[in-house]
């Protein structure tokens, strides 16, 4: 396999996003990158997982890490047999926790802060649904870069549908905040007047909510519009920063069917935004020698004759003592029972055709994909997973 | 706990599981291993990104049902449709226009309360659930990171809304999805480490954070065992250079591909069979597991899915 890549990338900028579908090894690879940048490239470099499943700290051989950024062991690097020229660190995202501390840092006074962390519907929105986390992400990854506390950081997004509500996550909160249907929401709130325009409104709002659920609704607006300014001010600058030069994409895939659909509407999105595709990183790809022609006709050979081979494999005078052995095999260890030879021989030659089928559709896949970004870094197959920090490097190696 | 109950007999099945595991085409296959027993089966698609089309070769699906095989319906979520439906059945709303463009107040509305796009997705699943338009509802639902949010919505909402037409209607959701006899997850995993240990996760935290029972947990993509009892012995000794060059000049041409390539078959194997242990190790114990090959295929497709569920049917004693 040639070289990677990945490392010019790791130098030139100061955030690199990983995305694509669950399950393609994205948390991994960008685990992997973080450890190759911090030992070969040095600097502080974060590793910032935003999914909300729990793996990266398995991969860092970290017990357990959340918000607050930890640094890995340098003594892990040592046991791992790298030199580490810089610092690697990792965190996160506790999607409660972080909003909790926006809170407190743009609360305009302590009353409307512990008014906000009270509030029920700011408690739900917080700790129970999904779409608060996209925002908090990107927040969290803009006050981690102005903060100037890392060389490079490495963000691991969540699955591609979710990567798209990711990007677009800052847009939503500033046309959220700055729109005109939550005044009209809250007018009614402050004044207790419900205009002609908008009674129909609230009267089926009631209808379907109860009014006690439209006052906490009201009121968590109202109190939120406190920080009206600040937050569109951020959500913009967040913006800014994914489309930043110093940022750019990398866009990790299988070779199966649905992960190469959703990494290609990827590519094209990052696209239309007019976003930084650095790189696209093909993972767990089948060795190339599964589309050799002349192997594949062995393996037919094998399932079609398999007895026959079987038979001259071990019809071979076994070596008799005192006699001298005779032919090139003569040395050689009892291959076993002919019929049992044959029905490894059968077996070896349908697993050959079997994993040839999926490595041609890969091929063609690979194909495909490749047509969009400027850098494709293939990574085979490892028959184990990655989880702990030297198995990381050696992924590393083979992106770098 | 799960009942002693049959998967299928269930009426209401939650497919979950981490991304790239196969829970759609194990949604599909469950669906239409039902649809094929003779249940009216509805396969309900929630991210709608034409997953379902892709399996079942339908074309495209809508938010109305569309009978895509034999008694087997599909259908894909769509919040907007579904409050129009909801709005329009449940509360008789006159004159919709009057409350402007539906697509824009929902987003609002949407936005101003959280949990309000979950609780349309799985209040539409759990009303077709409850007037019996199907024997069965399969949904291939969200992805492990997603799946409890959008399970836990109902309680959420219910907690957040004290009174109000929308609180009767969780209530009776909540009863329907909490009924182990009616209602069931099932995890899918495949015996990799990392969607083994997001599986292990899941299965506690759908416990804790969800009042939705657990059904199942379907292990797919377990490679096949290539040597029987011996062989394997044989297989060494044929990697040997010695017997490589003694095959080569046998079948006169490149046989390191086709050994190396059994080798790595081998190898993918025997890593997967630890995760299987640990599954089968640290799953609830009266969690029933079931078993289903890789397929080796050149695309995925209605005949891949067949072949799916006649696995699935098989380990469920069909």
């Amino acid at each position: 396999m040639s070289a990677g890549g990945l490392e010019q990338l790791c130098a030139a900028r100061e955030i690199v996003v990983t995305c694509g579908s669950g399950g393609v090894g994205k948390t991994t690879t960008a685990a992997a990158l973080g450890a190759m940048a911090a030992s070969q490239l040095g600097g502080k470099v974060l590793v910032l997982t935003v999914d909300p499943a729990r793996r990266l700290a398995t991969a860092l051989g970290l017990e357990r890490f959340g918000n607050v950024e930890t640094q890995v062991p340098p003594a892990l690097f040592a046991e791992a047999g790298v030199e580490a020229r810089g610092e690697l660190w990792a965190a996160m995202l506790d999607t409660k926790q972080s909003w909790d501390d926006l809170v407190r840092a743009h609360a305009p006074d302590a009353a409307t802060r512990d008014a906000i962390l009270a509030n029920p519907l700011y408690r739900n929105i917080t700790a129970k649904f999904v779409q608060s986390h996209d925002y908090i992400a990107m927040e969290r990854l803009h006050e981690i870069h102005r903060s100037g506390r890392y060389d490079l950081i490495v963000v691991d997004t969540p699955p591609t549908r979710n990567a798209i509500d990711f990007l677009e996550a800052p847009e939503r909160m500033a046309d959220f905040f700055s729109s005109r249907l939550l005044r009209w929401l809250i007018t009614p709130y402050r004044s207790r007047l419900v205009n002609a325009a908008s009674k129909p409104f609230y009267t089926m709002a009631d209808r379907i909510l109860g009014s006690q659920f439209l006052a906490d609704i009201a009121e968590f607006f109202v109190l939120f519009q406190t920080m009206y300014d600040g937050f569109v001010e951020r959500a913009q600058a967040v913006s800014r920063t994914i489309a930043d030069r110093r940022t750019s994409f990398v866009v990790v895939s299988t070779l199966e069917d649905a992960p190469v659909r959703e990494a290609e509407f990827f590519m094209q999105a990052l696209v239309d935004r007019e976003l930084h595709l650095g790189a696209l990183v093909l993972n767990k790809v089948l060795p190339a020698w599964f589309a050799d022609p002349a192997a594949a006709e062995v393996a037919g050979r094998l399932v079609r004759d398999a007895d026959e081979v079987a038979g001259a494999l071990t019809h071979v005078p076994l070596p008799v003592a005192g006699e001298a052995a005779s032919g090139a095999s003569g040395h050689l260890e009892p291959l076993g029972e002919r019929a049992q030879v044959g029905r490894v021989l059968r077996e070896i030659g349908q697993s050959f055709d079997d994993y040839r089928i999926v490595a041609t559709r890969e091929r063609e896949q690979a194909a495909v994909l490749a047509r969009h970004p400027e850098l494709v870094v293939s990574v085979p197959h490892l028959d184990h997973d990655v989880c702990d920090l030297p198995g990381l490097v050696d992924l590393g190696r083979a992106l770098w | 706990m799960s009942p002693d109950l049959d998967l299928l007999e269930r009426r209401l099945l939650f497919v979950t599981g981490k991304g790239g595991v196969g829970k759609t085409s194990v949604a599909a296959a469950l669906a239409l291993l039902a649809a094929g027993r003779g249940q009216r089966t509805l396969l309900v698609e929630i991210d709608a990104r034409g997953a379902i089309a892709d399996v079942l070769e339908s074309g495209p699906t809508a938010f109305d049902p569309r009978e895509v095989a034999p008694r087997l319906w599909a259908m894909s979520m769509d919040t907007e449709e579904s409050l129009r439906e909801y709005l329009k059945l449940q509360l008789r709303v006159p004159m919709l226009a009057r409350i402007g463009p539906l697509a824009r107040s929902l987003d609002f509305v949407a936005t101003a309360a959280p949990g309000v796009k979950e609780i349309l997705t799985v209040g539409k699943i759990a009303w077709e659930v409850r007037e019996r338009h199907y024997d069965l509802v399969v949904v291939d639902a969200s992805a492990t990171g997603h799946v409890v949010g959008q399970l836990a919505a109902p309680e959420a909402i219910n907690e957040l809304v004290q009174v109000g037409r929308v609180r009767e209607q969780t209530r009776w959701m909540l009863d329907l999805l909490s009924d182990p006899m009616v209602t069931g997850t099932v995890v899918v995993a495949t015996p990799e480490e990392m969607p083994v240990t997001e599986t292990l996760e899941l299965v506690d935290r759908l416990e804790v954070e969800t009042r939705v029972p657990l059904a199942a947990v379907v292990v797919n993509k377990v490679l096949p065992e290539l040597f029987g009892r011996g062989e394997q012995e044989v297989f060494d000794r044929l990697c040997t250079p010695a017997r490589r060059h003694q095959l080569a000049s046998v079948v006169a041409g490149p046989v390191d591909p086709v050994i190396d390539g059994a080798d790595l078959a081998v190898r993918l194997r025997r890593s997967r069979a630890e995760h299987i242990t640990r599954l089968r190790t640290e799953l609830p114990r009266d969690l029933p597991l079931l078993y289903v090959p890789y397929l080796f295929t050149r695309a995925h497709g209605m005949r891949t899915t067949r072949s799916l569920a006649e696995a699935l049917g098989a380990e469920l004693g069909y």
